[in-house]
């Protein structure tokens, strides 16, 4: 099969009325700058881990914004904190803390 | 037998305070490690106990480091330490000369003067008097001094002192307020007995002219020795537990206690040691160029002894290093704040898996860029030509992709994870068979000199290049440029490296000097330790570093490191050069013959 | 006697207002730092979006001020002293002007691309800005790489210090969006066998006929427009350029290597912004750029009374915008100096 990048999800739509927003509402409050991304790709473009591995930081924020949070345990183990996205970001996304911020969103949840 | 009962509240509050400080001090004790309580028991008894007094008389007595750093600040510590010291010391030695070698009860030298009326009749008793005196009037200068920098701070050159809570304040008056009655007590014997120094005896003479000294001075007796009961009372709960624990801080340094990344024994010394001074408020930039205030170390260690840990003062620190450079007390206030962070954050996340078995390359060199370092191309660019222009070979460890040294994660407080990095890094580097490790970021040097345990030369790039310098691997010309030189946290204060750089800016221009160098230079503001308010404290603090860079108006502005180039580069008008950059630029190129 | 204007700056805002205040009867001096007139005007070939010689729009500004217009060419400002509501500027070589009001049209610069390092821009030779690939294109030569080579891979990477916190430029340029399609579409008329990538992260088409600009760029020139900002860039052994960017829109990791790699350098406020600001203490706004009294209804006011604004020196503006602004400008200018009644509305709202 063609990767587009993008699984298709049990749903075939994203829907939004019903899907689980409570991690994004988490990362929200406690990292702020969660909000401001405009999905450059610049992140995912310079990052580390992303040299060795397909992890995708910009699709892991949208991803947990539209609610498709199912792979987000296993997609954020991989980075490695360096911080290299967040000297890149041009519009100033805290990224390390919005990754330690989701890290802990799913620990408070399980 | 000499008995009042006013005695009572100083002699219950004494008690008191020997138990709880004996309780929490064999507390310490008995949950050290078995072997740092061997060591502990090998110090006491040895040589090792000489130095520990050397530096509890210079430090805890005399404050000589607080001195150094603002002798204003250190005058009032000392005043209160070495002046009631000699007090009681003096004191003690006053009446039992007087009371030969009978034993008295503790509070028989401090209300001494309650007790005997008549002018004394040992050896040296005008010595003693005036002794008592003078040592009186020195606290009193430390209390005045205190009371005038809790009014206005600035008078002891603090942009802010340490902010207290109703407890604190409490405890502080019932201290202010021993000496002030200490002296009516003893100037109202004076003037009723016409005894008394250089000091008591004219204020008691005063007092005698227009007061009802008879049943004043009794009850100032009463209040001097409430005061007394109440702040021994207080001391164990409050900062003044600082009195006693610096003392078994000291033995413990002295006496090679073990000290652990997690919160240990060792840390929770410091904790107690601290005296909030408000040094460590004065040099965080956080407050002075981002007016942020509750997060200094002497709050955050007050939030560990308070067991009121919250995350947003263990995050928002730039783990500059500034505080814990001029704490005066040596608390490693840097690794205390990791520590904490572990607890929030010391959990296994990450999953490293995916990184591919390494193929070794075998070379005598290694450089490692770092992360950072690839997005200032032009550092490491210049690091591969040196390189090449000094014929030494090597290979460039991450050229195409770089495994993070580890410290990004260990800064954030997740040691588990960063040992999976660590260990990624230590195979490269150990199947390579390098003499040497060059880098040129001090956040990867930092790490690699600490943690990594590696048994070959780690240099950072700059005194890689000193080295190719007077080896005359290289040559440099001069130039008229002037530089001004910015340390980065990690390669100053973190590991001591201010000449090497110096060094070579010194072959490369002139290097201008500024107000802010080696141990007492700015963080750029951009550290990656700081995860709360990243954007808006590191704005308000690059912009003012680079001022103060920028005030000599030189051409340059040079660093040490891909993140304080990048940060500055955002506000710098003039040029921002890594030490390679320039290197490169002014090298003569050698041809080999 | 007339009332004097000086105009401070004489690019396209300082041209086309200093024609329309002297018309209408003011004594005005225009001052311009440099020799020549009109700006970065001279620097463009063609103008988006229809490709007309920027040399036309030159040439009818100059008609406009070659009578009446004291234009005082090489000015540097040594002090503005402001007596009552009079304002006296003394030049570097000693001159002297006094004046009515004053309109200040000291415009921008472009954006530094050095401060992007991990672009290459003065790093890597094949990295160069898209001032430069004009210049080429005024000089009317065959475009080649600065490495001499013809090239058949050219990127153009858009917002190279605009929308970019990290170098302290947030807003948008408003043109390099429109810019980079333009001389995408010349690129691929000068070099038909040329492949050209434009790298955007949004494509901000909000003029008028900028949107089938865009549209002929894809349809007949067949221009590959790909979501996604550079993140670094490196330099290959041939000397030719790899990117690094995420297309965002196939949500993964993309690389290539171009020939010739163009920023597309946005607007940062002027040298002679930041100087005239300093000297008469005119207000900044967040980004750099004056501040105008209001944002919608006096955006040629200053902070100070008889001095006023044009052009870009208040924020990136096309040259059409520049045109209309300047023009916006004088009006306010003659209502000040005249005493319109306008002026006692502008008084009672903003105070």
């Amino acid at each position: 099969m063609i990767d587009f990048g993008y699984k298709i999800q049990a749903d075939r739509q994203i829907n939004l009325d019903t899907t689980d927003k409570d991690l994004a509402n988490f990362v929200r409050k406690h990292e702020n700058s969660f909000n401001i991304c405009i999905g450059c790709g610049t992140c995912t473009a310079s990052c580390s881990a992303g040299n060795f591995t397909n992890f995708n930081f910009r699709k892991l924020q949208l991803f947990i914004c539209r609610g498709e949070i199912a792979d987000v345990k296993t997609e954020i183990a991989k980075c490695m904190l360096c911080g290299k996205c967040q000297l890149a970001c041009p519009r100033g996304v805290n990224t390390r803390n919005v990754i330690m911020t989701i890290r802990k969103g799913l620990e408070e949840q399980l | 037998m000499n008995f009042d009962w006013f005695v009572l509240p100083f002699s219950i509050g004494l008690f008191l305070l020997f138990i709880l400080v004996i309780f929490k001090i064999s507390f310490w004790i008995r949950q050290l490690p078995l072997n740092d309580r061997l060591l502990l028991n090998k110090g006491i008894f040895s040589l090792k106990i000489l130095r520990v007094i050397k530096e509890v008389i210079l430090e805890s007595l005399l404050h000589l480091r607080i001195f150094k750093i603002n002798p204003l600040l250190g005058f009032m510590h000392m005043s209160f330490a070495f002046g009631w010291f000699m007090l009681i010391a003096i004191g003690n030695l006053e009446s039992r000369m007087y009371a030969g070698t009978e034993l008295n009860l503790p509070y028989y030298p401090i209300f001494f003067k309650f007790f005997i009326h008549k002018p004394l009749e040992i050896p040296f008793a005008e010595g003693f008097t005036f002794i008592m005196d003078f040592f009186l009037l020195l606290v009193l200068s430390g209390v005045l001094i205190a009371f005038s920098k809790r009014i206005y701070s600035k008078i002891v050159g603090l942009k802010r002192t340490t902010k207290l809570k109703a407890f604190d304040i409490f405890a502080m008056l019932s201290l202010w307020l021993i000496f002030p009655l200490r002296l009516f007590a003893e100037s109202s014997a004076a003037g009723m007995y016409h005894t008394g120094g250089f000091m008591t005896q004219p204020i008691g003479n005063a007092f005698a002219g227009f007061l009802p000294l008879d049943t004043l001075s009794y009850i100032f007796w009463w209040a001097y020795s409430i005061s007394l009961g109440v702040f021994f009372v207080c001391l164990p709960y409050s900062r003044y537990m600082h009195i006693p624990t610096e003392i078994i801080l000291i033995a413990f340094r002295h006496f090679g206690i073990h000290r652990s990344k997690e919160y240990d024994i060792f840390k929770d010394v410091e904790v107690f040691s601290c005296s909030r001074c408000g040094i460590c408020i004065d040099k965080c930039q956080l407050n002075t160029m981002a007016q942020v205030t509750n997060i200094q170390s002497a709050y955050f260690i007050k939030s560990i002894r308070k067991k009121n840990q919250q995350e947003e003062i263990v995050q928002n620190c730039l783990i500059c290093g500034r505080c814990q450079e001029f704490c005066p007390v040596g608390i490693k206030t840097d690794d205390l704040r990791l520590s904490q962070r572990m607890i929030f954050e010391n959990k296994e996340n990450a999953n490293f898996n995916y990184l591919p078995p390494q193929t070794p390359i075998k070379t005598e060199v290694l450089y490692f860029a770092g992360c950072m370092t690839h997005l200032t191309p032009s550092i490491k660019l210049s690091m591969v030509n040196i390189l090449k222009n000094s014929k030494i070979p090597f290979k460039f460890m991450d050229e195409e992709e770089s495994i993070c040294c580890g410290r990004p994660l260990m800064l954030s407080g997740n040691t588990k994870d960063a040992q999976k990095l660590m260990q990624a890094n230590i195979e490269i580097i150990c199947s390579s068979q390098a003499h040497t490790l060059v880098t040129s970021c001090p956040i990867c040097l930092r790490i690699f000199k600490e943690e990594y345990n590696l048994n070959i030369n780690v240099l950072h790039h700059s005194q890689f290049i000193e080295n190719l310098i007077t080896e005359g691997k290289i040559r440099v010309q001069t130039s008229t440029k002037t530089i001004s030189y910015h340390d980065p946290c990690d390669l100053g204060r973190g590991l001591g490296i201010y000449d090497e750089p110096r060094s070579i800016l010194a072959h490369t221009g002139t290097l201008l000097k500024n107000n802010f160098e080696k141990n007492n230079s700015l963080c750029c503001g951009g550290s990656i330790a700081n995860n709360q308010n990243y954007n808006l404290n590191k704005d308000k603090i690059s912009k003012q570093v680079i001022e103060h860079l920028s005030s000599k108006n030189p051409d340059i502005i040079a660093t040490a490191c891909p993140l304080c180039k990048k940060t500055f580069v955002k506000y710098s008008d003039i040029r921002v050069a890594d030490i390679a950059e320039i290197v490169n630029e002014q090298m003569i190129l050698l041809h080999s013959s | 006697m007339a009332k004097k204007v000086v105009v401070i700056g004489g690019g396209i805002a300082g041209m086309e207002s200093s024609a329309y205040l002297a018309e209408m009867g003011y004594d005005v001096t225009l001052l311009e730092k440099e020799n020549s007139l009109g700006g970065h005007l001279r620097n463009w070939e063609r103008l988006f979006p229809t490709m007309r010689l920027g040399q036309e729009v030159l040439d009818f500004l100059k008609l406009g001020i070659e009578t009446k217009v004291n234009v005082i060419r090489n000015a540097n400002i040594l002090k503005i002293n402001r007596i009552d509501k009079r304002f006296q500027i003394e030049l570097e070589r000693g001159a002297s002007f006094n004046a009515d009001a004053l309109l200040i049209t000291t415009g921008y610069d472009l954006f530094d691309a050095t401060k992007k390092e991990e672009y290459g821009y003065g790093i890597y030779d094949n990295v160069i800005t898209s001032a430069e690939l004009e210049k080429m294109f005024m000089e009317g030569k065959s475009i080649l790489t600065p490495t001499g080579k013809i090239p058949k891979k050219i990127g153009l990477i858009h917002c190279v210090g605009s929308r970019d916190e990290k170098v302290g430029h947030v807003y948008c340029s408003k043109v390099c969006c429109v810019t980079a399609v333009k001389q995408a579409i010349e690129l691929k008329e000068k070099l038909s066998a040329v492949e050209i990538y434009c790298f955007y992260m949004d494509m901000r088409m909000y003029g008028m006929h900028f949107e089938s600009l865009y549209k002929e760029a894809q349809e007949k020139h067949a221009i590959n427009f790909i979501r996604g900002r550079l993140s670094e860039a490196c330099e290959n052994q041939d000397q030719s350029i790899l990117i690094k960017v995420e297309d965002t829109l196939a949500g993964r990791p993309l690389k290539l290597s171009v020939d010739l790699l163009v920023l597309m350098v946005g607007f940062i406020p002027s040298k002679g912004t930041k100087e005239i600001g300093k000297l008469m203490e005119l207000e900044f706004g967040t980004n750099g750029f004056y501040k105008t009294k209001d944002q919608h209804t006096l955006t040629n006011v200053s902070n100070i009374p008889g001095v006023f604004f044009a052009g870009s020196c208040t924020g990136p503006k096309t040259i059409t915008n520049t045109v209309t602004d300047a023009r916006a400008a004088v009006t306010t200018v003659a209502s000040y100096l005249e005493g319109y009644n306008l002026e006692i509305r502008t008084k009672a709202f903003f105070q």
